[in-house]
């Protein structure tokens, strides 16, 4: 077969994130550590044009035969997807610096990922949604490590990497079923070979269960969920701020356009599967953070209840559900940045610290980092008028109108028992006794995201319009 | 005429608002002056308005204010009606009114809350007014209630004392299960009339007296059951025996207010109601029996506990207990303008007596026990006579054939003729009456001079660093007590002719039933002469008892005590009416409340309800919390399992 290269310049912005990386490798080995400043700056910077040249100009269709395809949605995932990595590079230094492991390496390995999910969020053939699916996956499981002499940074990775493995074997196990009675791995062969009345064959099904396993293992969707909390709080804080945005808009994203393009003739089936795995998604997000004390276990909950609401929005598989998928992910984006821009500023005495006790009376000592949380957690429950509330209000209303009304109402009960430990956060700032004052913010990144985060959920709340256009946008192209 | 009467009604709520809203502002002189002004120009456009009335030929206004509910049939108006009846209340209520009011000056002198005790006082009156002065039977609803209320926040104005606030409680409380009769009473009137103002009432009653109600399955005489209801009510307020048990703790307030409030003027709004109500009443036989019945067995009763008690504001409460039962029963008899007439002198000398004694306690430095009194006349001169004036018109002392109708005290006059009425109408009802009013009037006579002996004979029995201190009232506390003094003196002998006299029928004009009164009236005249004689014969009798108990030989009271331990026993614990009620209400109305919190709504709303939820979800998250283990296989095993189970759905329905 050979490959058509006809239209290349579809994927230029991935050529050049590829080349930007690659160069900023090789200048980082001849200048050695003391270029790691500059070579991070660089990749978000690179990042920053990379999701430029994304829309600038904008154009879709197909390449490289087929294997690729760029659209509206597309165009929209891979841009959140690269801003929520450039900023969790930019979020990074402070940390690492504190933790003596400030290498060049890092921001590039965060740059690799970030292309395997731009080519995941791009793969229109089995193939080419593996090859991704590996590129990130691998980066993923170094960075997750990335501080080598930690314990716990060590067996996030290597518990990341083995559960990886499996979730990547199933997929592949799934990906050989579906070629086996398809015939090809191609999304149009497989939709052509599903459209012909050979929907209800058990062998594609049980394909299907396996390809949607290794996806759900990416967007750690219950019962795939098991590593999160382990892997969140292991992980260093700047990898575990990244690995709640990045790879879980870009499995979703994946997740979406396997699941509405070549099986969309079996969407009675993935139905099924995408409402009881969001329903349990939904459920343990909110009871098993009930008595989390560790903020990032319970982001790791949080983020696990989140995932079951977008399912839900995947599940209603209509346009309006889609478009509240995109709606809620980049609102999701910003409130989880701001949230771990916070805590990497809770320092005390120049030592982090991560417990939900150590915010006690934060809103005496730091009230507007308190106040900052404050949106964020408010947000996150879903109060109104904040944007988490739209986010919520409209992933139930396209579940409503898709005749998901079992799985709703859970999804609302869901949110009140969530809504608990997200005012509990509030509630240890502004009326708990103060425990010692956390340290006063130096001015850095950090707090410029914190800010920058809680200004646009400001924006999101009074406006939500332009936003959802976007997003309207985006699912559109899916149902062309 | 219309603007005097509006200001009488109005000035004192003014006043209250005044000197309640604005008590931060302009402090406690201020607000006495305020309240003080609108209450004295009151009681002086009220003289006004009852000279025009009761000596006038123009016998009724009303005052229309604005309508107040129009809903179907039902239409009530905020009106002002004045009557002789109403205008004497005017007269009553502001006249004792105005007295409490400047005597509070001085009483309440080292008290931290002047303002609000004040705008307490202006407000009750404001309430007080308002009932006296309704046209309407709902109109008189919210007075009663009005009253009701400002009654319970100056019982409980101390309110940092609990035994204060316990008198508040049950003072309210009390009083409901009289205005629940009262409002159930209101019902029917309407229900049978269609209409709840007074003319429309009385116009309807003769039809009303043929009708009847059915009530679960009893063929009940219609008007007769609303009297009876109505006066359930008056009971409630008017303390009469069965729901008395209110007014001697109400003493636990300062002793102003049980001037006015508990002595005056609203206890005896139950009186005034069923005057107001006298056309009803004297078509209904049966009701009325009832109400001279439980006024009779009140006056009785109430006299036997005032025999025994110490504190010296409780003998006074029991006394106006009992004089209260001596009007029902005058009503009851149908002799409403004699039962008005000892409302009024009752005011006057009752006032006198309370306000007298706050003065002793006030000399004796908040001392209210009687054992520890004694001679205080050398401190307390003034008081001294002017509380014999006040005693001797309780206990109905007078010279009578001189003058053509004698020449004593207000009580000479007034209980006389209601004895009188009891005994004309010449039925076994009335006879029960009168014999137990006599026996009152010298347990009356023998206990009110019991506490003058107690307190200003003899030698004194506290401590003398109190005794040292002891003085006589200031200026501003003895004008009050000396204009009551007069009223107390001269009232009776001025208003017999007009109340109960050869003039009756020119005062009192359509405000009372007239026909029952004019019989009454007419036989009261004509008893026998010993009748006339008897309770006068009992009140010496007894006065000169108590002298020989508690001046000559004063060990005798212990040894009376010991020679009836029993009888003693039931008078001193008040017929054990607190205990019984204890017993039956109170107790299992906490118990019922307490099982409905502890059992129904904590352990059951709350138990199975939110703590339920929370408590589970909490076991929830546990177990969760458990099953995240930390182990690679136990994960691994999750996510095989997961998938194994999918594939195992889809295969058992692909069948």
């Amino acid at each position: 077969m050979i490959v058509g290269l006809e239209n290349w310049a579809l994927a230029r912005p991935e050529l050049f994130l590829a080349a930007a990386t690659a160069l900023l490798l090789i200048y980082g080995v001849v200048r050695g550590e003391i270029a790691t400043a500059f070579v991070s700056v660089a990749t978000a910077v690179a990042l920053l044009v990379t999701a430029a040249l994304l829309f600038l100009p904008y154009r879709e269709g197909t390449a490289f035969a087929s294997l690729f395809i760029a659209d509206r949605l597309t165009a929209t995932m891979k841009a959140l997807v690269l801003v929520g990595s450039a900023v969790a590079i930019l979020m990074s230094r402070a940390y690492f610096e504190q933790a003596k492991a400030w290498r060049f390496e890092y921001p590039l390995v965060v740059a690799l990922a970030t292309l395997g999910m731009m080519l995941m969020i791009s793969a229109n053939d089995l193939m080419a949604l593996y090859v991704g699916l590996e590129l990130q996956s691998l980066a993923l499981y170094v960075i997750a490590a990335f501080q080598r002499d930690s314990v716990r940074s060590t067996e996030a990775g290597v518990k990341y990497f083995v559960l990886g493995s499996v979730a990547s074997g199933m997929l592949l196990f799934g990906s050989s079923l579906i070629y086996g009675f398809c015939g090809g791995t191609a999304f149009v062969q497989i939709s052509g070979a599903l459209a012909d009345g050979r929907s209800a064959e058990i062998g594609v099904i049980i394909g299907l269960v396996f390809v949607v396993a290794g996806l759900a293992f990416k967007v750690s969707a219950v019962p795939f969920h098991m590593w999160t909390p382990d892997v969140y709080e292991g992980a260093p804080t700047p990898v575990t701020a990244l690995f709640a945005v990045a790879p879980k808009i870009a499995a979703m994203s994946l997740l979406v356009s396997v699941l509405m393009g070549p099986f969309k003739p079996l969407f009675a089936q993935w139905q099924q599967i995408i409402v009881v795995a969001s329903v349990f998604s939904m459920a343990l997000g909110a009871f098993a953070a009930l008595r989390q004390q560790n903020i990032k276990r319970l982001m790791a909950y949080s983020s696990i209840g989140n995932v079951g609401y977008v399912l839900l929005g995947v599940a209603s598989g209509t346009e309006k559900g889609i478009q509240a998928v995109v709606f809620y992910l980049a609102i999701y984006m910003v409130m989880t940045l701001g949230v771990f821009a916070t805590i990497l500023m809770m320092k005390r005495r120049n030592i982090m610290v991560e417990e939900v006790s150590d915010l006690a009376g934060l809103a005496r000592s730091q009230p507007m980092m308190a106040f900052g949380m404050l949106i964020f957690m408010f947000s996150l429950a879903g109060i109104p008028p904040l944007a988490g509330f739209w986010g919520k209000l409209y992933i139930f209303m396209a579940a409503v109108e898709a005749k998901l009304f079992v799985p709703a109402g859970l999804g609302v009960l869901a949110s009140v028992v969530a809504s608990y430990y997200y005012l509990r956060i509030v509630k240890v700032m502004y009326f708990d006794e103060p425990a010692e004052a956390i340290d006063r913010p130096s001015f850095g990144v950090n707090r410029v995201v914190a800010l920058v985060a809680a200004f646009l959920i400001a924006i999101f709340s009074l406006v939500p319009q332009p936003l959802s256009l976007i997003a309207e946008a985006a699912a559109k192209g899916l149902f062309q | 005429m219309d603007l005097a009467i509006k200001l009488i009604v109005f000035l004192p709520l003014v006043a209250a608002a005044i000197a309640g809203l604005f008590c931060r502002v302009i402090g406690a002189r201020p607000a006495q002056v305020v309240t003080c002004a609108a209450l004295l120009i009151a009681a002086a456009l009220s003289v006004f308005v009852f000279v025009k009335i009761g000596f006038g030929t123009e016998k009724l206004f009303v005052v229309k204010l604005f309508s107040w509910i129009d809903s179907g049939t039902l239409d009530i108006s905020w009106a002002l009606r004045v009557d002789t009846l109403t205008a004497v209340m005017l007269i009553v209520v502001t006249g004792v009114s105005s007295m409490v009011h400047i005597y509070s000056i001085g009483y309440m002198e080292e008290d931290p809350s002047i303002p609000r005790f004040m705008a307490y006082l202006s407000l009750f009156t404001f309430f007080m007014l308002m009932l006296v002065t309704a046209d309407n039977l709902v109109q008189l609803f919210f007075g009663w209630e009005g009253v009701g209320l400002a009654s319970y926040l100056l019982i409980g104005f101390w309110y940092d004392k609990p035994s204060a606030n316990a008198a508040a409680m049950k003072a309210f409380i009390v009083n409901r299960v009289g205005d629940f009769g009262f409002a159930l009473g209101i019902f029917a009137v309407w229900m049978l009339s269609g209409s709840v103002g007074f003319e429309e009432i009385f116009g309807k009653a003769p039809q009303m007296a043929q009708m009847r109600i059915q009530f679960l399955g009893m063929d009940l005489p219609a008007l007769e059951t609303a009297c009876l209801l109505l006066f359930v009510g008056a009971m409630g307020k008017s303390a009469q025996l069965g729901l008395h048990t209110w007014l001697p703790d109400a003493m636990e307030g300062p002793t102003p207010v049980s001037a006015l409030i508990h002595a005056a003027t609203m206890v005896t709004a139950g009186v005034f109601m069923v005057c107001r109500l006298s056309p009803l009443f004297e078509l209904a036989p049966t009701a009325s029996m009832v109400v001279t019945l439980v006024g009779a067995a009140t006056a009785f009763f109430a006299a036997t506990v005032g025999l025994t008690q110490f504190d010296i504001k409780r003998v006074v409460a029991y006394s106006t207990c009992s004089q209260l039962g001596y009007m029902f029963f005058a009503c009851g008899v149908g002799g409403y303008s004699a039962a008005m007439f000892h409302l009024t002198t009752h005011a006057f000398f009752k006032a006198l007596l309370f306000l007298g004694s706050g003065s002793v306690i006030h000399c004796l430095h908040h001392e209210q026990d009687m054992r520890l009194m004694g001679g205080v006349r050398e401190k307390a001169p003034q008081t001294f006579i002017l509380m014999w004036v006040g005693t001797l018109a309780l206990s109905g002392i007078g010279i009578p054939f001189i003058l053509g109708n004698g020449l004593g005290f207000a009580g000479f006059y007034s209980k006389d003729i209601m004895l009188e009425a009891a005994f004309g109408v010449h039925t076994t009802v009335g006879m029960i009456a009168f014999w137990l009013g006599v026996i009152a009037a010298f347990m009356t006579a023998f206990y009110s001079t019991r506490l003058m002996f107690m307190t200003f004979y003899g030698k004194y029995r506290g401590d003398h660093h109190t005794w040292d201190h002891a003085h006589e009232s200031p200026i501003v506390m003895m004008i009050p007590l000396y204009v009551l003094g007069i009223g107390a003196a001269f009232s009776g002998l001025v208003g017999y002719d007009w109340f109960v006299g050869h003039d009756w029928k020119a005062f009192w004009g359509n405000s009372l039933a007239v026909k029952a009164t004019e019989e009454v009236l007419h036989h009261a005249h004509e008893v026998p002469l010993w009748v006339k004689l008897l309770p006068l014969v009992l009140a010496l009798s007894g006065i000169a008892l108590s002298y020989y108990y508690y001046v000559v030989r004063t060990d005798l009271p212990d040894r009376t005590i010991k020679a009836f331990p029993r009888l003693h026993a039931l008078f001193y614990n008040k017929w054990y009416f607190d205990e019984l009620y204890d017993a039956v209400f109170v107790k299992p109305s906490l118990a019922l409340g307490r099982f409905f919190w502890k059992k129904g709504d904590a352990a059951t709303i709350d138990g199975l309800g939110p703590d339920n939820v929370a408590a589970r979800a909490q076991d929830m998250a546990g177990m969760l919390m458990r099953f995240q283990s930390g182990y690679l296989y136990h994960y691994a095993f999750v996510m095989l399992v997961g998938v194994a189970g999918l594939v195992t759905y889809f295969m058992l329905s692909a069948r």
